[in-house]
């Protein structure tokens, strides 16, 4: 018996309360630091590439099913379905960025410099997984800072916007969507180009338009499309669609709901705006203040 | 009423028998086992699938500080939980929290819980994942986010039914170390 240890039947340590108590500090303590500062994104970030192996691995029974089900299918067929599918996607953008050029145009017509048309690259992500978070709505797709991927850049489907990678890891990224309940999106309706923001709501396929006063121009079935303000979104994405609108005579700003035009939480592949010449924006929370302010300024001055 | 309390005492005495000596299991098999666990809630599900999945981090914790209280601990909690929070997107500290509470709990009541059978256990079980989801819950709203809906919960409930499933499986791969026949 050596008289410097105990033995190791009663070698417990500290008391469980004590490192309860320990454990909840600091734990408090990561919280806090987490809300406050960058720090702690470096450690969020060194967990998440030490768990991407563990990602691909819960994904490999899933992707493994797709592939299986390209097998009994019809080999080529299916590939160039594929193929297809992804020029679709890419085609869409381009549409979509035609759509934008030309309401700019009928608008102010032809003033010099409008819309200078940058080639954006867009990459294919396939969705990793849901977080299960009841605080935001979020979704992990399986590209990162290898494929250049930025925090910030907006990522589409075929429809329209879908949200904005906000966490880039080496293989990985994670992407808000615009239902997140404090995700906003600066837009104008496509009607009458009156300009706003729309926000998520925290739930399912709904957004609302929160700060618009009831004698505001909106109709049921009006399309919101991206305004560009702010400089994240590039203008003309198709967002939502107006489903219901309620004005309260009680309350100073109409109450209306909209559903994304996007299927949000419906799609395993996304695309991923990559625009290498613009330099990274800043991310939606600072964003969601100035875009406010400039939804509301093109409100009073609407007729 | 008569033949109750003949039965009782035979099912406490078999099961305490059981538990008498645990011999100490390997750390490698803690540690794969929540590796594992990890894998389970990085399945990607959706919607309903999503809300009701039970958390089988927090099942592995709570099964190995039950029996085996020796070979985990809160560090391993705490670690396990920032892992969580970075899979779940959620704050740094809110899963670690929540599962140094709940292995705080599970560390007071081994002792009590291992004179339990399985499904006697549930409630107990229960209760302990809905304060991990409560902690989760009050330090995202502390932080300035909102509440959402009640069906959050749901998880718990699913996780404390799954329990006797958890635990059956942790067992089975427990008791081929501890084998009395093989030593």
């Amino acid at each position: 018996m050596q008289p410097t240890h105990p033995p190791r039947f009663f070698r417990l340590g500290p008391s469980p309360l004590a490192r309860l108590f320990f454990f909840t500090l600091l734990s408090i303590f990561i919280m806090i630091a987490d809300n406050r500062s960058d720090f702690v994104s470096e450690v969020r970030r060194a967990i998440g590439v030490a768990i991407f192996p563990l990602q691909k691995l819960a994904y490999t029974p899933f992707s493994l099913q797709n592939q299986l089900e390209q097998y009994i299918a019809d080999f080529k067929l299916i590939e160039e379905i594929d193929l297809l599918r992804r020029e679709y996607l890419n085609s869409r953008h381009e549409f979509f960025q035609l759509q934008a050029l030309a309401a700019e145009n009928k608008q102010l017509r032809a003033l010099l410099g409008a819309a200078q048309q940058n080639e954006i690259q867009v990459v294919l992500a396939e969705i990793l997984y849901t977080p299960r978070d009841p605080f935001s709505r979020k979704i992990i797709v399986d590209k990162g800072s290898f494929s250049k991927i930025r925090e910030g850049q907006v990522v589409i489907d075929d429809l329209g916007v879908i949200g904005q990678v906000t966490q880039v890891y080496p293989w990985a990224s994670e992407v808000t969507l615009i239902t997140d309940k404090d995700h906003s999106v600066p837009v104008q309706i496509a009607r009458n180009a009156l300009r706003t923001v729309i926000s998520g709501t925290g739930r399912n396929s709904e957004l609302e338009l929160r700060f618009l006063s009831i004698n505001a121009d909106v109709q049921k079935g009006d399309l919101l499309i991206t305004s560009g303000i702010g400089g994240v979104y590039p203008p003309g994405l198709p967002v939502g669609r107006v489903t219901y609108i309620e004005y309260d005579r009680s309350r100073k700003f109409a109450r209306i709901a909209c559903v994304p035009v996007a299927g949000v939480d419906r799609h395993r592949q996304v695309l991923i705006l990559v625009d290498p010449s613009r330099p990274t924006p800043e991310i939606s929370e600072n964003l969601d203040t100035h875009a406010t302010q400039t939804g509301q300024q093109t409100k009073s001055r609407t007729p | 009423m008569r033949h109750k309390p003949a039965n009782k005492p035979k099912a406490v005495h078999h099961d305490y028998l059981g538990q008498e000596f645990p011999l100490p299991v390997k750390k490698s098999l803690v540690y794969s086992s929540l590796i594992t666990a990890i894998l389970f809630n990085l399945l990607p599900l959706e919607d309903i699938a999503l809300i009701l999945r039970p958390d089988f981090v927090a099942l592995t914790l709570l099964y190995w500080n039950i029996h085996q209280p020796q070979q985990t601990g809160m560090s391993i909690a705490f670690i396990t939980g920032l892992i969580m929070d970075v899979i779940d997107t959620s704050m740094m500290g809110q899963h670690a929290l929540a599962y140094c509470l709940i292995t705080f709990f599970a560390l007071m009541l081994h002792r009590r819980l291992r004179m339990f059978n399985i499904f006697r256990q549930i409630p107990a079980v229960l209760w302990m994942l809905l304060l991990a989801q409560v902690a989760i819950f009050l330090t995202g709203a502390l932080a300035g986010t909102y509440s959402t809906g009640w069906y959050i919960f749901l998880s718990s409930i699913t996780g404390a039914l799954s329990w006797p499933l958890v635990s059956i499986v942790l067992g089975s791969f427990r008791r081929q170390r501890t084998d009395p026949d093989e030593i």
